[in-house]
C-alpha cells in the first residue's frame, strides 16, 4: 500500500502537492494514508512519505479523500436552434468542480445528415478552449449509413471515442428504426464500443403529443403527460432485446422512472450486459413540479425522459443505485435560460429540454444514498466515479486513488450542510431544479490535475486547462463477458440429406409468409453448394444423438450452440 | 334449471320434425361456473329446456349420457383454413378444417381474413365469406387482419364493425415490408379499434430484428428449419408483446395476443394483467402440446412441419409452463392457429427456411391436449376447461351466452366428453390432409364421444357426419361487456386537464428559422405552433377552464384534479394494483 518514491529533484512547487492525514476511499476499500502528487499524477501513497521540501501540504484531518467525480453525461454549450445552452464549457466545468466532479463526459450531437467527424472536431475545439477539468466525449449517432459507419470506425480507432448514443425518441429527427439500431449495435459490438440509448418510444410520444395539444394542454405538464413512464420502460426493454441479439454492451442514459429501472435490473438478473445511468434530477427530485403555476419554474424541469410525477421515484432509484442494479450517475446537465425555455410558452413540445445537476450530483447522491444508509462510502465512489471510469476504459487512470493515477481528488466533508439555490449555484441558469433542498455532504477541497481548484469555498480555475482524455475500445468491464459469449455463440446448421421430394409452385410476388431477407436469400445459388458450404460434417455424426430414429425429437447433446433444444433462446440467460 | 317453461314445450310438441329435435338424458352439464346433472332438450339448433324429467315430444331422438360430462362445444379462436400464401393455399380448406375441428369437439371456429396489402378489407372479407359459406361444417366467425394502414382501411374497419359483424382486428408487428406496421400506425389502429368497440389482436414479434437475424443466419449457411427458430428467439416475441401492451395502455384499447408461444411472452402478459392492463393471451394447441426441439430433426419434412411464427420454443419446459398460466387465468383462451401446409408446399423453402410457408395443425387436437395436459394433471378443473376452450372466447368476442354456455336459448353446440378415452395422435388417423402431425405419437387422455353442432349429431361412435356448407356465419357485435366495461370506465376517468396559468410575459429567445430543433416537434402536423397567426390569448383560453382553485404557486402537489397522471400517481390509469 505504501510506496516510497525515489528522491526527486525539486522543481516548481506548485506542481507538487501532499495531502496528509486523509482516509483514502476507493470503491473497494478505505484506508489511511498520505498522498503525494507531482505533475498531475499521484506519485506516492502511504505513511511517512519522503517528499521534497517546501511542498504545499493540505491537511485532511482524517476526512475522506475520494477520487474526483466523473460526470458521465453533460451537454455544455449545446447548440439549439441558433442559440446555445447557457452553461458553456467554462461555466459548466466550473460548476462541476465546485461540486467535486473533476471530469466530465460531454455528448457530441451532430445534426442529422452532418458529418460526425466535423461535429467531433467542433466540440473538441469548444471544449479545449474552455474546459477547466479533464473531459471525454460521447458521440451521438443521429443518422446511419455507410459513411457514418466509416466515421464511427475512425472515431474509435483514432479519436479516442468508445461510446456512441442512439435515439429511440425524437421521431423524424434523431430517431432510429429497430433495424438501424440492430446495425449500429452489431457494428459497435465488433469494434468494441459501448452502445448508449436515449430510451423512449418516439412514435407513441408523437401521437400523444398531438393528442395533448388537441386537448388544449399546452403547458409543461403536457410534456410529462405525453411521455408516460411506460414509454420509457418499453424502449428500454426493446433496446435490451436488440443488444442481447447483437451481443453488444448497452448503456441506458437518463434512467428517470421506476419501471425503466426495473427493466434494467431484471435484464441484469438475466445476465444482460446493461448499465443504467440515473441522473442527479431523477435521484433528487420528481415531476410534480410540471404542474407548478409558475410557468418558468415548470418549464425549467422539462427534460426527456421526463421526471416522474411519482414522488417515490427518487428513493426507489437511489435504492437500485445502491444495490448495484443501476451502475453510474450523470447529470445530463443542459441548462437553458427562461427566455430560451419560453420558446415553447404556447406549445410544450417546443420547450428546449434539459436541466441542471452537474454541481449538485455528488452531494445529492451522498445525501440521498449514503446519509440514509443505503450505500457506504466505497459504493459512493463507485457510482460517482469508478464505474464510469471502468465503462469508458479510463480506469485506473481515473476513478481510483492509486500510484500512477491522475491527481484528481476530493476531500469530502461528510457533515457540511448546504442549501441548494439558484442564487448561489455556479450555473448561469435562473432556476435550479433542486431549489431549497438541504444536502449533507460537500467537497471541502477539490484537486484537479494535481492543482487545488477549490479550497475554503474559493475556486481557482483556469479555462482551457482541461485535457481531452481518449477512451480506448473494448473496456474490460463491459467486454470480457461479451467476448466470452461471442466465442460460445456459434450457430450450427443441422446436417441433413437433401430434400428431393415434390416442391409446390409458388409465386414470389405475393406474401403470406414473406421472406424479409429475400435480398440475401441464397436460393439463387446452386442447391448443392449450399448444403456443402454451410457447415462441416467432420466427425460429428455422433453428436446428433446416437441411433435416434429420425422421427423422435433429436436433441443434439454435445453441440455448442447458442440455442440448444432444451435451453433458453439466448446466451445471456445465465441463471 | 328445474322444469323451465313447460308450457312452451307443449306448443312445440307436434310441429317440428324429429331430426331437428334431440334429447340428451343423464348428462352432467359443465359450464365455466358450475357443473350439475340435468337433461337437455334442443330443437332447431337451440337449447329449449334444461332440467330433470323434461316433457318432450314423443319420438325424439334421445342420447343417454350415462353421467358423462356434457359441455359447450369448443370455440377455436384462431384458424387459417384455406389461407392463400404466394399462390399456394394452406392444405386444409374450410370443409376439411371444420371437419377436423368437429372431430376434436370444436363446434365453432374463428378464421382470419388476411387481405393482401392493396386489397380492400371488405373485398377480402367477402371473399372469405364466400369460401366459408360454401364449405364450413360448423358455425364460424371472422377476424380481419390489418396488413397496411391508411384512411381507406379505417373506413373499411368501420363498415366491417357496423354492417358485417366483425369485432376483432389483427395487426402484425412482424413480417417486415409486407404486413408489418410501425408503432405509430399501431397506435392509430388501436385508437380506431377502441372507438369502434372492437378487440385489437396482435401478432407479436419484432419484425425488424427477425429480418436482421434471418439474414445473419442465412449468411452463416444455416438454411434448414432450425434457422427459423434461431432467427426468431423468444426474446423477440416478448419484446413485441411488451410493446403492444404499452401501446394498448396508451390508447386504452383492449389487447389480445395471438399465438403465445414462449414463457417470456406469457410472463409479459401476466405482468401486464397484474398491473391492470386489459390484455388477453392465446396460447395455441402447438405451444401447449409440443416444443421446438423438432426443428433440429434430421428429417427435413418433419422439421419443416413445425414451422410457424412465433416459433415453438426449443425450451421443452414451455408447454408445461403455458398450461400452468392457462390454468391460473393469466392466459385465457386457446386457439390452434391451424394452418398446415403439405410437404411439397413446405419444400418451397427447402433451401431457405425463410421461404417455408408457416403454420401447424391443431384444431382437431386442441381440446384433448388441454384436457390431457391441464385437467388430467390437476392444473385446472372441468369448469376452467370449459372456460379456456369455449366460454372465455365467447365472452371476449361477444358471442356469449349464445355460444360458450349450456343454457336455455343458447345454440345447441354441445360435446359429450369422455374423460377416460385415450388416443394416440397420428397423421394416419387425423382429419387434416397433411402428411405430418406435429403431435405425432402423443398419447392424450380425454376426447369427445358425441359432438352436436346446431342441434345435430355430427360425431357419434367415431364417425363424422358433417354437411359441407351447413356452417353459418355468426356476426359479432362491438363493445363486448367482458372487455369493454373496464375500458369504458377508464375512458371516463382519463380526462386530462391543463394547468391554468397566467400568461408567460417574460422575454422569449429568438429562434432560428431553420428547424434545427433539439426538441423536435414531431407532432408538427397538429401542433398549434404551426398556426402562428392565431392570437396567443385564444390558445390559452380555449384549452381549459380557469374555474378551479389557484392557490398553489409554490406547492406543486395538486389534489383535486381529475387527471390520469396526478402528481403522486403513476403515469397511467391502468395501474390499479
Amino acid at each position: 500500500m505504501s510506496y516510497q518514491g525515489k528522491k526527486n529533484i525539486p522543481k516548481i512547487t506548485s506542481d507538487r502537492l501532499l495531502v496528509k492525514g486523509g482516509r483514502i476511499v476507493n470503491d473497494d476499500q478505505s484506508f489511511h494514508g498520505d498522498i503525494y502528487m507531482e505533475d498531475g499524477i499521484i506519485k506516492q501513497i502511504g505513511d511517512n512519505l519522503i517528499v521534497p521540501g517546501g511542498v504545499k501540504t493540505v491537511e485532511a484531518n482524517g476526512k475522506m479523500v475520494i477520487p474526483g467525480g466523473i460526470d458521465i453525461h453533460t451537454h455544455f454549450q449545446m447548440p439549439y436552434r441558433g442559440t446555445t445552452t447557457v452553461d458553456d464549457f467554462a461555466q459548466g466545468s466550473k460548476a462541476a468542480l465546485a461540486g467535486g466532479t473533476t471530469m466530465i463526459v460531454d455528448h457530441v450531437i451532430p445534426d442529422p445528415g452532418c458529418s460526425l467527424m466535423e461535429a467531433y472536431d467542433q466540440w473538441r475545439q469548444w471544449a479545449d478552449e474552455k474546459t477547466c477539468c479533464d473531459y471525454s466525449l460521447h458521440v451521438d449517432i443521429t443518422h446511419w449509413n455507410d459513411s457514418v459507419k466509416q466515421e464511427v470506425d475512425t472515431l474509435i480507432k483514432e479519436k479516442g471515442v468508445n461510446s456512441f448514443q442512439v435515439y429511440m425518441a425524437y421521431k423524424d429527427y434523431y430517431q432510429m428504426s429497430n433495424s438501424e439500431l440492430y446495425d449500429v449495435f452489431t457494428f459497435l459490438a465488433e469494434r468494441g464500443g459501448i452502445a448508449e440509448v436515449h430510451a423512449e418510444n418516439g412514435e407513441i410520444i408523437a401521437e400523444e403529443q398531438a393528442r395533448m395539444l388537441q386537448m388544449g394542454i399546452t403547458g409543461p405538464e403536457g410534456h410529462v403527460l405525453s411521455r408516460p413512464e411506460e414509454l420509457e420502460a418499453e424502449a428500454v426493454f426493446r433496446a435490451i432485446t436488440i443488444a442481447s441479439q447483437t451481443n453488444c454492451p448497452l448503456y441506458v442514459t437518463r434512467v428517470m422512472s421506476k419501471s425503466a429501472a426495473d427493466i434494467i435490473s431484471q435484464a441484469r438478473k438475466k445476465g444482460n450486459v446493461v448499465f443504467g445511468e440515473p441522473i442527479t434530477a431523477s435521484l433528487g427530485t420528481d415531476g410534480t413540479h410540471y404542474w407548478s403555476k409558475n410557468w418558468a419554474k415548470a418549464a425549467s424541469f422539462v427534460t426527456s425522459p421526463p421526471l416522474s410525477p411519482d414522488p417515490t421515484t427518487p428513493d426507489y432509484l437511489n435504492t437500485l443505485l445502491s444495490s448495484g442494479d443501476l451502475s453510474v450517475t450523470g447529470s445530463a446537465h443542459c441548462t437553458f435560460s427562461v427566455a430560451q425555455k419560453a420558446i415553447g410558452k404556447d406549445d410544450f413540445t417546443q420547450i428546449p429540454e434539459g436541466l441542471n445537476g452537474v454541481e449538485e450530483r455528488m452531494s445529492l447522491v451522498w445525501d440521498k444514498a449514503v446519509t440514509s444508509g443505503k450505500m457506504d462510502e466505497n459504493m459512493f465512489v463507485a457510482v460517482t466515479s469508478t464505474n464510469a471510469a471502468k465503462i469508458l476504459n479510463l480506469y485506473p487512470r481515473k476513478g481510483r486513488i492509486a500510484v500512477g493515477s491522475d491527481a484528481d481528488l476530493v476531500i469530502w466533508d461528510t457533515d457540511c450542510i448546504r442549501t441548494i439555490t439558484a442564487k448561489t449555484h455556479n450555473s448561469a441558469a435562473e432556476y435550479n431544479v433542486f431549489e431549497g433542498m438541504e444536502l449533507r455532504g460537500a467537497p471541502q477541497v477539490v484537486i484537479c490535475q494535481g492543482k487545488i481548484v477549490l479550497e475554503d469555498g474559493n475556486m481557482h480555475i483556469i479555462a482551457g486547462v482541461g485535457r481531452f482524455i481518449p477512451c480506448s475500445p473494448f473496456p474490460d468491464f463491459a467486454y470480457k463477458r461479451i467476448k466470452a459469449r461471442k466465442q460460445l455463440a456459434v450457430l450450427r446448421a443441422v446436417p441433413r440429406g437433401m430434400y428431393d421430394g415434390p416442391v409446390s409452385e409458388f409465386s414470389m410476388s405475393r406474401g403470406g409468409t414473406p421472406s424479409a431477407s429475400a435480398r440475401t436469400s441464397p436460393t439463387k445459388q446452386p442447391v448443392r453448394n449450399l448444403h456443402q458450404s454451410g457447415f462441416s460434417l467432420a466427425g460429428n455424426p455422433a453428436l446428433c444423438g446416437p441411433a435416434t430414429p429420425d422421427d423422435i425429437p433429436i436433441r443434439p447433446a454435445g453441440r455448442r450452440i447458442v440455442v440448444p433444444p432444451g435451453g433458453r433462446s439466448n446466451i445471456t440467460s445465465l441463471s | 334449471y328445474r322444469k323451465p317453461e313447460l308450457i312452451q314445450t307443449f306448443i312445440y310438441c307436434d310441429i317440428s320434425q324429429n331430426s331437428d329435435r334431440l334429447l340428451i338424458k343423464g348428462g352432467k352439464i359443465v359450464n365455466d361456473d358450475q357443473s350439475f346433472c340435468a337433461d337437455i332438450y334442443m330443437e332447431d339448433g337451440v337449447i329449449k329446456q334444461i332440467g330433470e324429467s323434461l316433457i318432450v315430444p314423443g319420438g325424439v331422438k334421445t342420447i343417454d349420457a350415462h353421467g358423462r360430462m356434457l359441455m359447450p362445444g369448443g370455440i377455436d379462436t384462431h384458424t387459417r383454413f384455406q389461407m392463400p400464401d404466394r399462390g399456394m393455399v394452406s392444405a386444409d380448406d374450410f370443409y376439411q378444417g371444420t371437419k377436423a375441428a368437429l372431430g376434436g369437439g370444436t363446434t365453432m371456429i374463428i378464421d382470419h381474413v388476411v387481405p393482401e396489402p392493396g386489397v380492400s378489407l371488405i373485398t377480402a372479407f367477402e371473399q372469405w365469406r364466400e369460401w366459408a359459406d360454401s364449405k364450413c361444417c360448423c358455425d364460424y366467425s371472422l377476424h380481419v387482419d390489418i396488413t397496411e394502414w391508411h384512411k381507406g382501411i379505417q373506413e373499411d374497419m368501420e363498415a366491417l364493425v357496423k354492417d358485417h359483424g366483425v369485432n376483432s382486428f389483427l395487426v402484425y408487428l412482424a413480417y417486415k415490408d409486407v404486413f408489418q406496421l410501425t408503432d405509430a400506425q399501431v397506435y392509430e389502429v388501436f385508437s380506431v379499434i377502441r372507438d369502434l368497440g372492437a378487440i385489437a389482436q396482435v401478432h407479436a414479434e419484432n419484425g425488424d430484428i427477425v429480418a436482421e437475424e434471418q439474414q445473419k443466419i442465412l449468411e452463416q449457411g444455416i438454411t434448414g428449419p432450425e434457422g427459423h427458430v434461431l432467427s426468431r428467439p423468444e426474446e423477440v416475441e416478448a419484446e413485441a408483446v411488451n410493446r403492444s401492451v404499452t401501446v394498448a395502455n396508451q390508447t386504452n384499447c383492449p389487447l389480445y395476443i395471438t399465438k403465445v408461444m414462449s414463457k417470456s411472452a406469457a410472463d409479459v402478459i401476466a405482468q401486464a394483467r397484474k398491473k391492470g392492463t386489459v390484455v388477453y393471451g392465446e396460447p395455441i394447441a402447438a405451444s401447449l402440446g409440443t416444443d421446438g426441439s423438432h426443428y433440429w430433426s434430421k428429417n427435413w419434412a418433419k422439421a419443416a412441419a413445425y414451422v410457424t411464427s412465433p416459433p415453438l420454443s426449443p425450451d421443452p419446459t414451455t408447454p408445461d409452463y403455458l398450461n400452468s398460466l392457462l390454468s391460473c387465468g393469466d392466459l385465457q383462451v386457446t386457439g390452434s392457429a391451424h394452418c398446415p401446409f403439405n410437404t411439397a408446399q413446405r419444400a418451397v423453402g427447402k433451401d431457405d427456411f425463410s421461404l417455408i410457408p408457416e403454420g401447424v395443425n391443431g384444431t382437431e387436437e386442441r381440446m384433448s391436449i388441454i384436457w390431457d395436459k391441464c385437467v388430467v394433471t390437476g392444473k385446472m378443473d372441468e369448469n376452467q376447461f370449459v372456460g379456456v376452450t369455449s366460454t372465455n372466447a365467447a365472452k371476449i368476442f361477444n358471442l356469449y351466452p349464445r355460444k360458450g354456455r349450456i343454457a336455455v336459448g343458447s345454440d345447441a353446440d354441445l360435446v359429450l366428453w369422455d374423460p377416460d378415452v385415450t388416443k394416440i395422435i397420428s397423421a394416419k388417423t387425423h382429419h387434416s390432409t397433411v402428411e405430418y402431425n406435429i403431435f405425432e405419437g402423443t398419447e392424450v387422455r380425454g376426447g369427445p364421444l358425441v359432438v352436436i353442432s346446431q342441434g345435430k349429431i355430427v360425431l357419434e361412435e367415431g364417425n363424422i357426419h358433417a354437411t359441407e356448407g351447413s356452417g353459418r356465419f355468426v356476426a359479432r357485435k362491438p363493445f363486448p361487456d367482458y372487455v369493454y366495461k373496464r375500458i369504458k370506465a377508464r375512458s371516463r376517468l382519463a380526462e386530462l386537464r391543463g394547468v391554468p396559468r397566467g400568461l408567460y410575459d417574460g422575454p422569449v429567445c429568438e429562434v432560428s428559422v431553420t428547424p434545427k430543433t433539439m426538441t423536435p416537434s414531431s407532432s408538427a402536423k397538429t401542433s398549434p405552433a404551426k398556426q402562428p397567426n392565431q392570437p396567443v390569448r385564444n390558445l390559452h383560453q380555449s384549452g381549459f377552464s380557469l374555474s378551479g382553485a389557484q392557490v398553489d404557486d409554490n406547492i406543486p402537489r395538486r389534489s383535486t384534479q381529475r387527471i390520469v397522471a396526478p402528481p403522486g400517481g403513476r403515469a397511467n390509469i391502468t395501474n390499479l394494483g
